[in-house]
């Protein structure tokens, strides 16, 4: 059974389509966790994949020492968590106040960092993180067979994307980083606590991490130092190709570009797989060129052109 | 005379702006339950103050004594916290927030969180626009409007002292005179007020005091029996 004609003329079937649904959701969450932190600190956190990549080697470690689920994915929250705050004290805050190009520089240099001692820890042939290997079983939905993961991700993505809407839209803190991410100045001006606010959003952030860090690991279980690095790359293009300036419109972004990710993924013939970021990125120009301020920008928004 | 400490006080303070000495040995006193005026040319250092007082920018030199407490050194969210409220020079108010958040946003500088219903309900009195248009963005409101619902987020964190910049600036005469009948109100409410202004003469005739600053430092005193002696307000302007 085929979807409808556009996509059944690329050879694209339910279940690549369920993949590229999921692919985006996750997507999706990782451009929600760098386009909060971005909101207060204008900061674009090029060692959000690291994040991610060390909640991953936790879940390695876990199912290495036969660690119950529940434990491993406690332990997985706690270390990212705890790297983020740490990044937070360490880099960002002292940085506060520099330009948005020495905070991207410095997070370029945090990733490195990061990756650099997983390798000299962890060694180059990666771990395998196992716990959750059974997700990776299919469930046969109609004719369909998808796989459990897929679901779960779908799920847990929508749960993600629930919680922060609620948090931003509901509560005392959510309304204040929502006004530091309009206006810094004047929100603190207000009493509203800068250290806070940042805080607020950088564990927010973790939070997301750590539950990309589940799902990816079930879908690639062999944990090595470059792990979610190409995910993260793919998923900045996606929030500018979304709209930066805009929580809703970066995570439109992120998942838009994760779908397609999926869909060309599953249309490409398995032997020409490696031009798949080629043609990513080619979108992502195109895009660019026909949209300079964002696919889902708000109309009128103005991009200064040399 | 009262030996308490004045609610605000300013000695001798140096602000650089921008590579430039904007304040220079400035020097004021605002008492408890006083309306203080701060008049004089653009670029003269009247915002700079403010913003020195508010910590967004430091002094370089003297001391900024809040209740006879230096504010020195102190983040702008602290100085907010310790009863100081500012309603800044362009509104600043938040154009995709909805009025009511806005007001919310008011409340982060309260020192207790008693009796936020009822200061909420007293600003919706003084500008009852505020709680009409509550569900609007903030955005859609006009200009003397949201300059209404600039002083209201101020009022909201139940300030000791509430600072004003320019909020008369681009607002139609209508609305000015809602403006300044608000600070007439606000002073009998006993809050403490420092107006910087441009209308020269609603200022002087208003405030209990005004001080006339020219390039950075104080040129002139001015009470209420001057607003009406033409020569010195001209020449206050030109000193």
């Amino acid at each position: 059974m085929t979807p409808s004609l556009p996509l059944a003329v690329l050879g694209v079937d339910w279940q690549v389509l369920v993949d590229a649904v999921g692919l985006g959701a996750v997507y999706a969450v990782m451009a929600v966790g760098i386009g909060l932190v971005f909101g207060v600190l204008r900061l674009v956190n090029f060692a959000y994949g690291q994040l991610i990549m060390a909640g991953a080697y936790a879940l390695a470690f876990a199912s290495q020492w036969n660690w119950p689920l529940w434990a491993a994915v406690v332990f997985c929250f706690g270390v990212v968590i705890a790297l983020s705050l740490a990044m937070d004290r360490a880099v960002f805050r002292p940085l506060r106040t520099q330009s948005p190009a020495v905070m991207l520089v410095a997070t370029f240099a945090v990733a490195f960092l990061l990756q650099s001692i997983a390798l000299l820890a962890f060694g180059p042939l990666g771990k395998p993180a196992s716990s959750l290997g059974y997700l990776n079983r299919p469930v046969t939905i109609g004719s369909v067979d998808i796989r459990k993961i897929t679901i779960v991700a779908i799920v847990v993505a929508a749960v993600c994307l629930v919680a922060v809407v609620l948090l931003l839209e509901r509560t005392r803190a959510g309304l204040h980083m929502r006004a530091a991410s309009m206006d810094f100045r004047t929100a603190r001006l207000l009493g509203v606590n800068a250290n806070r606010v940042i805080g607020s959003a950088v564990l927010v952030s973790a939070l997301l991490a750590a539950a990309v860090s589940v799902v990816l690991t079930v879908q690639n279980p062999l944990v090595t130092p470059d792990f979610a690095l190409r995910d993260t790359i793919i998923v900045l293009a996606g929030v500018v190709v979304g709209g930066m300036n805009r929580l809703l419109s970066a995570t439109l972004g992120g998942f838009a570009i994760g779908f397609v990710t999926g869909l060309l993924g599953g249309a490409l013939p398995t032997d020409q797989s490696q031009y798949l970021p080629s043609f990513v990125f080619g979108l992502v120009i195109l895009v660019l060129l026909i949209r300079p301020a964002g696919l889902f920008a708000r109309g009128g928004t103005q991009v200064e052109r040399v | 005379m009262s030996t308490e400490p004045a609610m605000l006080a300013l000695e001798g303070i140096h602000v650089d702006y921008g590579g430039i000495s904007a304040v220079r040995g400035l020097s004021l006193e605002v008492r408890r339950g006083e309306i203080v005026g701060l008049i004089g040319p653009n670029g003269a250092g009247k915002s700079t103050t403010l913003n020195a007082i508010m910590g967004l920018v430091p002094a370089r030199a003297g001391e900024i004594l809040l209740s006879g407490r230096s504010l020195r050194g102190r983040t702008p969210e602290k100085v907010a916290q310790s009863g100081v409220a500012l309603v800044p020079e362009g509104r600043r108010i938040f154009a995709e927030l909805s009025v009511e958040e806005n007001l919310q946003l008011g409340l982060a500088g309260r020192r207790t969180r008693s009796g936020a219903d009822e200061d909420i309900a007293a600003v919706h009195e003084l500008f009852p626009i505020v709680e009409e248009f509550r569900r609007r963005p903030a955005g859609a409101l006009s200009g003397g409007q949201q300059q209404q619902l600039a002083i209201a987020r101020a009022l909201v964190a139940a300030p000791d002292l509430l600072l004003l910049d320019e909020p008369s600036l681009g607002l139609s005469p209508t609305v000015v005179d809602i403006v300044f009948a608000a600070l007439q109100a606000i002073r009998e409410r006993g809050v403490t007020v420092l107006l910087v202004e441009q209308r020269a003469q609603r200022t002087v005739a208003l405030a209990d005091r005004t001080y006339v600053v020219a390039n950075g430092e104080l040129r002139l005193t001015l009470t209420p029996a001057d607003a009406g002696d033409t020569e010195k307000m001209v020449a206050a302007y030109l000193s």
